[in-house]
């Protein structure tokens, strides 16, 4: 113990007139971990919301939803609910229009009739405050402010649903349980369930949603309802939801999301890892000197490592601390950036837990990332003392163990963090791989950048270009993994703003004829020609048009899907959930109601990749079933394929189908795009609607077209395309400027990486530039040397970066998002580029800016 | 005290075998004044990386108190010389991060002995270095480095003493002086005092001459004094 507490005193001693450069060092974990305990302190302070905010999610114990009016069980149900004691409230919600009679505007809209006392928990905040209880004493309506804003309405205005008209009582303020993006591209309408009638909606075809929300007298009870009733509710398609589920779906999710939050700042923490070890090699080979010497005076090589490796933890403490007090404090931005995506309020706390762990963690990576380069100080031989470098004998190239040792607890270290980090083990092992694949992609890169650069035939530049890219590779220099480290964080940029860029192209609804901007839809048979006259008439060209036929699978080769649908948990008969399991179709897909069309050819999204499409009039033998064209996916989920047969229910009427063909769709477009597509005789006289896509030159003859149409047809419902554009515009930049966030977490690193390697060459630069200007060179020049060398770093990073994204984010495009085509902007990426060459330029600079004070006799004597 | 014999050091280099010393064999006794002498690349420096244990023979062995050096681990020898070797060197190798005291104490604060403090403070004012402690080695002159060092070589109060060159870097009169702390305090403490030098006038104030040529021992005289 005496031992091991003089090799500490050492350690400290050690350490001094050192101490602010070993600090520079170990602080680029600081943003690591600052991120870390941000993310995680955070997804902490998440979960406790929505644990204190369960009943408040959902406003009620228990609700029941269907896309269908409450079928007799359901009823039955619910009344005897209600005669036992427990509040029963009601809420029909569809999409519709909503306009403005003043000035024809109009918008589409989220419309929900509400009766009873829903919500049982929370309140629904207004403003002006305290209108929710007016939708129970009149014709009133409560709007989020998107909608008077699109209108152009005010609170008091009248505002028309339908063929009813209603006066604005308030807006909006907080609906609990709702998240603020879900507005972006329709906003909520809430009207008295009693003048839903007034509005002669809800007629054929439109999707309407029922739900009834519950206040159990008992709230235990609800449980026991949500068992109970799940299978003997199913067959009416009734979904049972409890606040539990609720809660415990929502912390899943959350949990989720603050683990790949995490993950970004774990990789800012394995960035930092790679510069600690690079600059404790350079720290270590300037100890060279006093280690050769206490080998001499009798330590042993244990001694010596356990010195300096005391120094690297010590360190790491310090930096994580520093680390984790910036990750407190940025958590409390990190609410703003997320509050529109976020269904519960978050009240930020410091979570003990997550500093305790990130400090922990960040420790952890200091000392392993310095382990390696600390190796090598056991083959520091004493020798060195009497000579510089002992002559010729070869390092021995023999399997170190030691060696071998400390780089397995490294990447066994790194998959782990990253493993833990994700919450399970094949996310983990797979973005460990990631990240794997990436820094090796980025090293390679880097080595293949500098070795290029060594190669450069500068001979005609002048002298001080020349001897500014010299010293990207003078002895001890720090380039390839500066070029990392930078590289790296111009890497996350580059692909975030690759893959949104794509992502979004596709969807650009521009004013070109050829695009549709406007879709209006549940238009009703009869009125379908009245639509197309009202648009020509405005000048408006109609592009397509297409029926809707309503319908789902009754059987597959026979058997009846009572049979086929395997049982699922329950919640969500119409959402999501139950597998294929047992190589079965997917449950969803065979329960889930279908909208179909009927056409004689094949249109542009889509592309005809197995069987044989019909012509028009084909005509068929005496009791054949009708061909059927399924899109290739729908078909593999419903694991059917050309030659199958497919019985369809349409509203109550038994239609037989054979596969007869399978398309490839491209979803991207917002074109009426259908997973079955009929023969025009093969659902004659079926009910449906149909939906209209027209092209509009500009905003004015869009906001007249929708007027018009809606104003003579009050129940068809019309979506300005440009809108929806802008919306997913919105969101997906808000998504990316989260992800940006945190991934400046690993950018910063980079700079702390760069300023850490400029540090480490100090002295060398410090007598370089001595010699430099003791032979005449004048501070100009110096300068310019200085200038080529950081520019030269900032553009291998950024070249290094940018290429690898583009790498990456075609990769990413093609086999993640499944998109056809990749465009690289170049524009937005040579001023990345040339961005990174000059903050590297600029932190290069003030870091050596002690070569320019100095004159050379100062230098000189403090040598 | 310390016996060489058949002692042969060579090195690899560019696919060729250098051998740098060969057929060394000699013997010295405790409380020798040795001096090793030899033109540059006589592979005096080799010598003395061997006897004092920083580096392995090719043949041959090196005996210190009846320990073969050779027959101990990297480790084994470092702790050997800890307890039973001091050195001084011509670039004085101070420890720049620690004061003159520190430096001192270094052999015997890592073998764990008590009472380092006050031994280097006793070492430090007999080199003449009273009060000067706490001084740094950037704060001190060159004469006053080697003297730390010098304190730092007998602190632990070693059986022998390599010094190489340890004059080399000093002027005249500084040197001289350092010289004469050396042969007094071999002369107090009864060490083996073994020193590599180039130097003619140094050599002759020890009481045998080594001479090296060509890696090889030419001369091993005594010189009276």
């Amino acid at each position: 113990m005496r031992g091991f507490r003089y090799l500490a005193t050492l350690a400290w001693r050690e350490s001094r007139f050192a101490r602010r450069r070993l600090f520079l060092f170990l602080s680029s974990i600081s943003l690591g971990v600052a991120a870390l305990v941000a993310t995680q302190s955070f997804a902490a302070s998440m979960a406790a919301g929505v644990r204190d905010q369960a009943r408040v999610l959902m406003g009620a114990d228990l609700a029941m939803s269907s896309t269908r009016a409450f079928g007799p069980r359901a009823r039955a149900l619910l009344d005897s609910l209600g005669r036992a004691g427990n509040a029963v409230s009601r809420t029909t919600s569809f999409a519709s229009m909503a306009t403005l009679p003043r000035t024809g505007a109009t918008r589409l809209a989220q419309v929900r009739a509400v009766e009873g006392g829903w919500p049982f928990y929370g309140a629904i905040e207004t403003e002006p405050a305290g209108r929710w209880g007016e939708l129970r004493r009149g014709r009133v309506l409560l709007a989020d402010p998107a909608l008077l804003v699109a209108l152009g309405a005010r609170v008091g205005d009248s505002v028309r649903i339908g063929e009813a008209a209603f006066r604005v009582a308030g807006t909006l303020r907080k609906v609990p349980g709702e998240t603020g993006i879900s507005t972006s591209f329709a906003p909520r309408v809430y009207i008295p369930a009693a003048a839903l009638p007034a509005t002669g909606l809800l007629g054929t075809g439109s999707r309407v949603e029922y739900e009834a929300h519950l206040r159990l007298a008992d709230p235990a009870a609800a449980a026991t309802v949500d068992r109970g009733y799940q299978q003997r509710l199913r067959p009416e398609r009734v979904a049972v939801r409890t606040a539990e589920g609720q809660q415990r779906r929502l912390s899943d999710a959350l949990g989720r999301l603050g683990r790949y939050l995490g993950l970004i700042g774990t990789f800012a923490l394995l960035l930092g890892g790679i510069g600690v070890a690079s600059a404790m090699g350079a720290y270590m080979a300037e100890k060279r000197d006093s280690i050769a010497t206490l080998r001499c005076l009798g330590a042993t090589a244990p001694q010596v490592l356990a010195i300096y490796l005391l120094q690297a933890a010590a360190m790491g403490v310090v930096g994580s601390l520093l680390g984790a007090g910036l990750g407190l404090a940025v958590q409390w931005v990190l609410p703003r950036l997320l509050e529109d995506f976020l269904p519960v309020d978050v009240a930020i706390r410091a979570s003990p837990a997550a500093v305790l762990t990130g400090v922990g963690v960040g420790v952890w990576v200091a000392t392993v990332f310095a382990l390696l380069p600390l190796l090598a100080v056991r083959r520091i031989s004493p020798l060195e003392t009497l000579r510089r470098r002992v002559a010729t004998e070869p390092e021995p190239a023999a399997p170190d163990a030691w060696g071998w040792g400390a780089r397995a607890l490294l990447a066994a270290s790194v998959v782990l963090l990253v493993v833990l980090q994700a919450g399970e083990w094949r996310m983990g092992l797979q973005f460990a791989g990631g990240i794997a694949a990436t820094l090796l992609g980025l090293g390679l890169a880097a080595w293949a950048a500098v070795h290029g650069v060594r190669r450069l035939r500068a001979g005609g530049l002048p002298y001080p270009v020349r001897q500014g890219i010299s010293n990207l590779y003078r002895p001890g220099n720090q380039t390839r993994t500066v070029v990392l480290a930078l590289g790296f964080g111009v890497f996350l940029l580059a692909v975030l703003y690759l893959v949104q860029d794509n992502l979004l192209r596709p969807l650009r609804v521009g004013s070109a004829e050829s695009r549709a901007s406007l879709v209006f839809f549940d238009v009703q048979e009869d009125q379908e020609a009245g639509v197309r006259r009202a648009l020509e008439g405005g000048g408006i060209r109609v592009l397509q048009r297409a029926p809707i036929v309503p319908m789902r699978v009754a059987a597959i080769n026979g058997v009846p899907v009572s049979r086929i649908a395997p049982p699922d948990d329950g919640e969500g008969a119409e959402e999501g959930g139950g597998d294929g399991g047992r190589g079965g179709p997917e449950g969803w897909a065979v329960r889930r109601e279908y909208r179909s069309t009927y056409r004689d050819s094949v249109v542009g999204s889509e592309k005809l990749v197995e069987g044989r499409f019909w012509r028009a009039g084909e005509a068929r033998r005496p009791g054949e079933p009708a061909p059927v064209s399924l899109e290739k996916g729908i078909a593999e989920d419903l694991r059917v394929g050309v030659g199958d047969r497919v019985t369809w229910d349409v509203q109550g009427v038994q239609v037989p189908t054979r596969v007869t063909s399978l398309r490839e769709v491209d979803w991207a477009r917002l074109e009426p795009n259908f997973f079955a597509v009929f023969p025009a005789d093969a659902l004659a006289g079926a009910p449906q609607t149909w939906v209209v896509m027209a092209s509009a030159p500009d905003a004015a003859a869009r906001a007249r077209a929708q007027r018009d149409v809606v104003r003579a047809y009050p129940n068809v419902a019309s979506v300005d395309l440009t809108e929806v554009q802008a919306a997913l515009d919105d969101v997906l930049g808000r998504i990316s400027l989260v992800i940006r966030f945190l991934a400046g977490f690993s950018i910063a690193t980079g700079f702390v990486v760069l300023l850490g390697a400029v540090s480490v060459s100090r002295l060398q630069r410090i007598r370089e530039s001595v010699l430099l200007r003791t032979l005449g060179a004048t501070r100009g020049q110096i300068g310019s040397i200085l200038l080529t060398e950081y520019a030269l770093l900032g553009l291998l990073a950024g070249v290094v970066g940018t290429g690898l994204a583009v790498v990456g984010g075609w990769a990413l495009g093609r086999f993640v998002f499944e998109m056809d085509s990749f465009a690289v902007p170049a524009g937005g990426l040579l001023g990345l580029m040339l961005g990174m060459a000059l903050l590297a330029t600029v932190t290069g600079w003030w870091g050596s800016r002690e070569a320019f004070r100095r004159t050379p006799l100062e230098a000189l004597r403090d040598e | 005290m310390l016996i060489v014999q058949d002692l042969q050091k060579s090195y690899r280099s560019g696919g060729r075998e250098l051998v740098v010393l060969r057929d060394v064999n000699f013997s010295i006794a405790p409380g020798e004044f040795v001096a090793v002498v030899g033109p540059s690349g006589s592979g005096k420096t080799t010598l003395l990386g061997l006897m004092a244990g920083l580096d392995r023979p090719s043949r041959g062995s090196v005996r210190l108190e009846d320990t073969d050096l050779a027959a101990l681990s990297e480790d084994g020898r470092a702790r050997l010389r800890r307890e039973r070797i001091g050195f001084v060197f011509q670039a004085f190798q101070l420890i720049p991060t620690l004061t003159a005291s520190e430096n001192v104490r270094v052999p015997l604060e890592l073998g764990g002995r008590d009472g380092a403090a006050e031994r280097a403070d006793e070492l430090l004012a007999r080199v003449g270095l009273a009060g000067r402690g706490h001084h740094y080695p950037a704060q001190l002159s060159g004469g006053e480095q080697q003297r730390v060092a010098v304190a730092r070589a007998f602190v632990h109060s070693p059986g022998i003493l390599f010094a190489d060159e340890p004059t080399g870097n000093l002027d005249a009169a500084t040197g001289g002086r350092i010289v004469e702390l050396l042969t007094e305090l071999n002369r107090e403490l009864g060490t083996t005092l073994i020193l590599v030098t180039h130097d003619p006038d140094l050599a002759a104030q020890a009481g045998r001459i080594i001479r090296l040529a060509d890696g090889r021992v030419v001369s091993d005289e005594a010189t009276g004094s």
